[in-house]
């Protein structure tokens, strides 16, 4: 069971400048990243750039944990892109849009690895 | 070595249109000036999508552009719920033929305002909006309120361009004699910038709106002593700044529309906009995502009255929002096939709806090989927009502006990629009726 908190997704700048660029590594260590409160970080027992598992009712992945010092205790930000998408609820409350922001999930440690953009995309195929 | 001037840049909705470029051996070498970080990156360009494919067992296997377009056309042809899909990052020539494709074969056009600015959409043909061009808010406006957006992360030129930085007719100090006002959860790059940063708590919004209104509207008695996170007395300076304004201007983005309350957070920002009107001139705009996103929905809006999300099965166009947007017709595993042009939903859909693509025909049309790519069956690579060809595209502040071509490609441009399998689907519906 992992500590509860509720995720947001959005850009960030190297995440615009890879757009075109998504199955490189700059893309991968950028956007597979979980950015977490120094106090969130260090309840988890987390170093930075060791893995996490975020887990939603819709999903799960492993990210790379990321100190950001903006990010309010009990938020995780992740980039937005596939593996953020991994963890969004398809139900748009009959708007059309689906909540990318303010999603219940759960974070913990985790030794498992990351997986890359390719092989995020053949857990759809299955 | 050629220099080129005036360069417009097909990234974001700045459209920035001053940009200079160094061009040699039909390369652009260098980005000189004008560009943001994400801009350059995009002119400079990266690894393309080298030929034509068809997916055969599992495997995409190179072929001629005429057999991807007739095989797309195939594809769509035998299709009875297609979806058509992307279309912002493209030019407005494109996506016009995409809307006649859309009524030939009685699909789906939507575009990515579904996942971006879609309730800002349903909140502006509810209340209105009281907008203005950034040419105004250049030249006029002395208070910037960004409201969840990160344009230091997003829209990297809009500040220096067109708000808080820019000097311009009665601006011409620039940001000494302004002020901003930036509201987020997080303590972003742009909010490290602000007069006053508001951090709300996530998905509070509606909240902070209505006590900002109230307070606008001389019901400041009503507002609590903390709302969504923020001290009343932070909600009485910011209200004390907006009255102050000579010319306000509110710019929100996907922290308003991708949380909870949607549109009715946008409907309520709006209004926030008009209960300023009784104090001062105040205006506000969408930070709209991609460079054309604006552009599809005008052209949408014009061709079928609806500006994305527009069901043409009926032989009419049918507008709902939540049963006709993409990510609905995904989940409820409604499309048989599906086209994206400019877009990439591998990496920006729910995963919930790629389960769904991954099991139906899909066409892809983009000059990169991205998430898409991965379980596309057609993949059809063209020329990039405001590098290897022109055509018109719509700033956020619904301004057209004309990209021009830098480079010669043999790519062929989505417009003619479009035209091509409207033609084969038109061939093929004819053989049919024979």
């Amino acid at each position: 069971m992992g500590t509860k908190v509720n995720l947001i997704s959005g850009r960030t700048i190297v995440q615009g400048q890879n757009l075109d660029n998504k199955l490189s590594e700059e893309y991968f260590n950028e956007v597979a990243t979980c950015e977490l409160n120094k106090a969130d970080m260090e309840r988890l027992g987390v170093a930075a750039d060791g893995h996490v598992k975020v887990k939603t009712s819709f999903g799960e992945v492993v990210v790379k944990a990321k100190e950001k010092g903006g990010t309010p205790e009990g938020i995780i930000f992740i980039p937005m892109g596939p593996w953020a998408n991994a963890l969004v609820s398809g139900n748009t409350h009959g708007a059309g849009m689906p909540q990318y922001k303010g999603i219940d999930a759960e974070i913990e440690k985790t030794e498992e690895e990351m997986l890359h953009v390719k092989d995020l995309m053949k857990t759809y195929m299955k | 070595m050629v220099e080129i001037t005036d360069v417009v840049c097909s990234l974001c909705g700045c459209v920035c249109d001053d940009i200079v470029v160094e061009v040699e051996d039909n390369k652009v070498t260098k980005v000189k000036k004008g560009a943001c970080s994400v801009g350059k990156s995009k002119l400079m360009g990266h690894g393309r999508i080298e030929s034509p494919a068809i997916r055969d067992n599992g495997t995409l296997k190179n072929c001629s552009y005429d057999d991807a377009i007739k095989k797309a056309a195939e594809i769509l042809a035998a299709a009875r719920r297609p979806l058509l899909y992307g279309w912002s990052s493209t030019v407005c020539e494109a996506d016009k033929v995409g809307v006649e494709l859309a009524e030939e074969i009685g699909a789906v056009i939507d575009n990515t305002a579904s996942v971006c600015h879609g309730p800002s959409v349903l909140a502006i043909q509810d209340v209105g909006l009281p907008s203005c061009t950034l040419g105004q808010v250049k030249n006029r406006a002395d208070l910037v309120i960004y409201w969840g957006a990160n344009p230091a992360a997003a829209h990297a030129n809009h500040m220096k361009r067109y708000s808080y930085i820019s000097k311009g007719y009665w601006t011409e100090e620039g940001k000494k004699n302004k002020k901003l006002v930036v509201v987020d959860v997080r303590r972003t790059a742009t909010a490290k910038m602000a007069d006053v940063f508001l951090q709300i708590e996530q998905g509070k919004d509606y909240l902070v709106f209505s006590a900002l209104r109230a307070m606008l509207l001389g019901y400041e008695d009503v507002v609590p002593e903390e709302v969504g996170g923020i001290s009343k007395k932070d909600l009485l300076e910011t209200v004390r700044m907006m009255k102050e304004a000579k010319f306000g201007m509110i710019f929100f983005g996907m922290g308003a529309t991708h949380t909870r309350g949607r549109h009715n957070n946008v409907v309520n920002a709006i209004q926030t906009t008009r209960a300023a009107h009784t104090h001062t001139k105040f205006s506000i705009m969408p930070m709209r995502g991609h460079y054309n996103v604006a552009g599809i929905n005008q052209v949408c809006t014009w061709e079928t009255g609806f500006p994305f999300a527009v069901d043409l099965s009926r032989g009419y166009a049918w507008y709902n929002p939540g049963e006709t947007s993409s990510t609905d017709l995904l989940v409820r595993r409604e499309c048989d096939a599906a086209l994206f042009i400019a877009t990439d939903p591998g990496a920006h859909f729910p995963g919930e709806s790629i389960r769904h693509l991954s099991k139906i025909p899909v066409i892809q049309i983009d000059p990169f090989p991205n998430p898409t790519t991965e379980f596309a069956d057609v993949v059809i690579p063209c020329a990039i927009s405001g590098v290897e060809a022109e055509g018109n595209v719509y700033r956020m502040d619904n301004i057209p502006i004309r990209l021009r071509k830098l480079v010669d490609t043999e790519y062929m441009a989505d417009e003619e990629i479009m035209k091509g399998i409207l033609e084969e689907v038109r061939a093929i519906k004819e053989k049919e009726g024979e």
